[in-house]
């Protein structure tokens, strides 16, 4: 049974000028348990109001999310939103520490014990010895490990992280990814991933869904199967690896010439 | 933001200068004296006046109203702005009433209290929080209002409710506007106790300074001037020591941002 499922979503908006705006066509899809999975697509196509559909944080036009076969009206617990915008979306007046803390007790937990689990948590983000810093005080691939922190300290059943590594420079990202995949493959997590980075989709995904401009509907559906653990060098320069890359590249291309 | 840690030679020199000036301008003419006597003549008084006890009972009553009123103007400005900040509705409905009133000098409306209040402890606590509340209620509401659409999200996705998303986002987010209403407001509720008690007092700082121009006393009525302004003074100090305490975060932040 899959732990999350999309049903023939749409969201359409009227702008502040009275224009409406078609954000999502008809979007159905599945997620099954500890799945990576990725949406990826143009900018602009409508990738983050399908997230923040699916998180509860808008309500869909029409169609609905299903997690654990419960219809999503709101936030759910057990599920989490990772924004691109760390810097806004951190805590500024919390450490790190604190800023982990926060996850857990959304809880409602708040004992000692939180602690030590916002601790351990900043130790497998590599942010050991950062617990005392401020946000501001960090790198922006800093912050958004300490981003990461914060969501997996609630404990999720399911991770939707948006553009996360968008406004990191290539080489931080390699290593956000990285460990990104070994948090995953450690606490079991579902993760619904947002990107426009065909190949960062490709490597961190067992599945991809690939998406028109707007409004947005899965125009390809491609199965990854490349072995885990991944790595950076082995697995992208696989064969396949590019042959797949260039077939999302010309779906999304033609797709733009329409 | 000044760096507390050199010591401003300069500004202290000039300071000096500008008291010598006056100690020797005074004392070489006996006629000018009678209006403005010499430092040493007012520190003098105000010695005897605070070894006599005279004039400590106007210090603490001055303070106890100020505290009084700037206290409540703090409660009333805030949660009053936190309201305006976060229902739309409930802002639309007071603006045109708020953007009236608050640019109006806050001393006019001194006879209207007096007139509803009469001229006891009341009055001057009520024009106190009329006045000091404004910078409090205008940056509260600002701060509330244009926080950071991520940041309440970021509260709901971790599925906190909305009184606790309030007490756990919004707020904090915004206590950097609420901080900088508070200290515009302190000097202002300063402005306002000793106003009020020249008008209707018959007691406090305001009262004495006026009290003792109006029998000549020159050099108590200096005394009392000092007095006010050591009191504005270690006010404002101490409120710096509070927010260095309860922003640091904040101060890491703005020296980060500088540079």
């Amino acid at each position: 049974m899959p732990v999350l499922e999309v049903q023939n979503l749409s969201k359409t908006y009227r702008q502040l000028g009275g224009e409406t705006t078609f954000a999502i066509g008809n979007i159905s899809c599945q997620v099954e348990p500890k799945e990576f999975v990725s949406f990826v697509g143009p900018s602009g196509c409508g990738k983050t109001t399908l997230l923040m559909s699916i998180a509860g944080l808008i309500a869909p036009t029409s169609g609905r999310v299903m997690l654990h076969g419960r219809e999503v009206t709101g936030p759910p617990p057990k599920l989490v939103l990772v924004f691109q915008e760390f810097n806004k979306s951190l805590f500024a007046w919390r450490s790190v520490l604190g800023n982990v803390r926060f996850g857990i007790e959304a809880r409602g937990n708040r004992t000692r014990e939180a602690e030590f689990r916002a601790r351990s948590l900043i130790e497998l983000v590599g942010l050991k010895d950062f617990e005392n810093h401020y946000p501001w005080e960090l790198s922006g691939g800093m912050q958004q490990r300490v981003a990461i922190a914060r969501a997996l300290a609630y404990e999720p059943e399911v991770l939707l992280m948006d553009e996360p590594f968008g406004s990191l420079d290539a080489l931080t990202r390699l290593e956000l990814e990285d460990t990104l995949l070994r948090l995953w493959e450690e606490l079991g997590t579902t993760i619904l991933f947002i990107t426009h980075d065909i190949e960062e989709a490709i490597y961190l995904s067992d599945r991809v869904w690939v998406l028109s401009r707007r409004p947005s509907q899965i125009i390809e559906e491609l199965r990854i199967d490349f072995s885990r653990p991944r790595n950076q060098v082995a697995t992208r320069a696989e064969a396949r690896f590019m042959e797949i890359r260039n077939r999302i590249y010309r779906r999304i291309s033609n797709e733009r010439a329409v | 933001m000044n760096d507390s840690r050199t010591f401003n030679w300069s500004g202290w020199l000039a300071l000096a200068l500008l008291l010598f000036m006056w100690e020797y301008g005074s004392r070489l003419n006996p006629k000018l004296q009678l209006y403005i006597p010499s430092i040493s003549q007012i520190l003098v008084t105000l010695g005897q006046l605070i070894s006599s006890g005279q004039v400590t009972a106007h210090l603490l009553i001055t303070l106890r109203r100020f505290v009084e009123g700037y206290l409540l103007a703090a409660v009333v400005g805030v949660s009053v702005g936190v309201i305006l900040g976060y229902f739309r509705f409930a802002h639309s409905l007071l603006e045109m009433l708020i953007e009236f009133l608050r640019p109006m000098p806050s001393v006019a409306i001194i006879p209207v209290a007096i007139l509803l209040l009469g001229i006891g402890d009341s009055m001057i606590t009520a024009v106190t929080v009329y006045a000091s509340m404004w910078p409090i209620l205008v940056n509260t509401i600002d701060g509330v209002r244009y926080i950071e659409r991520t940041l309440v999200d970021t509260g709901r996705t971790f599925g906190l409710s909305r009184p606790r998303i309030l007490w756990h986002v919004i707020l904090p987010a915004a206590s950097r506007y609420i901080v900088t209403g508070l200290r515009v407001s302190l000097s202002i509720a300063l402005i306002l106790v000793t106003t009020a008690e020249m008008i209707v007092g018959s007691q406090g700082l305001g009262f004495f300074i006026l009290d003792e121009e109006r029998s000549l006393h020159s050099s108590a009525m200096y005394a009392g001037i000092i007095l006010v302004a050591l009191l504005g003074y270690c006010l404002n100090r101490l409120f710096l020591l509070l927010e260095n305490r309860g922003m640091k975060w904040r101060r890491g932040m703005i020296a980060r941002e500088a540079i």
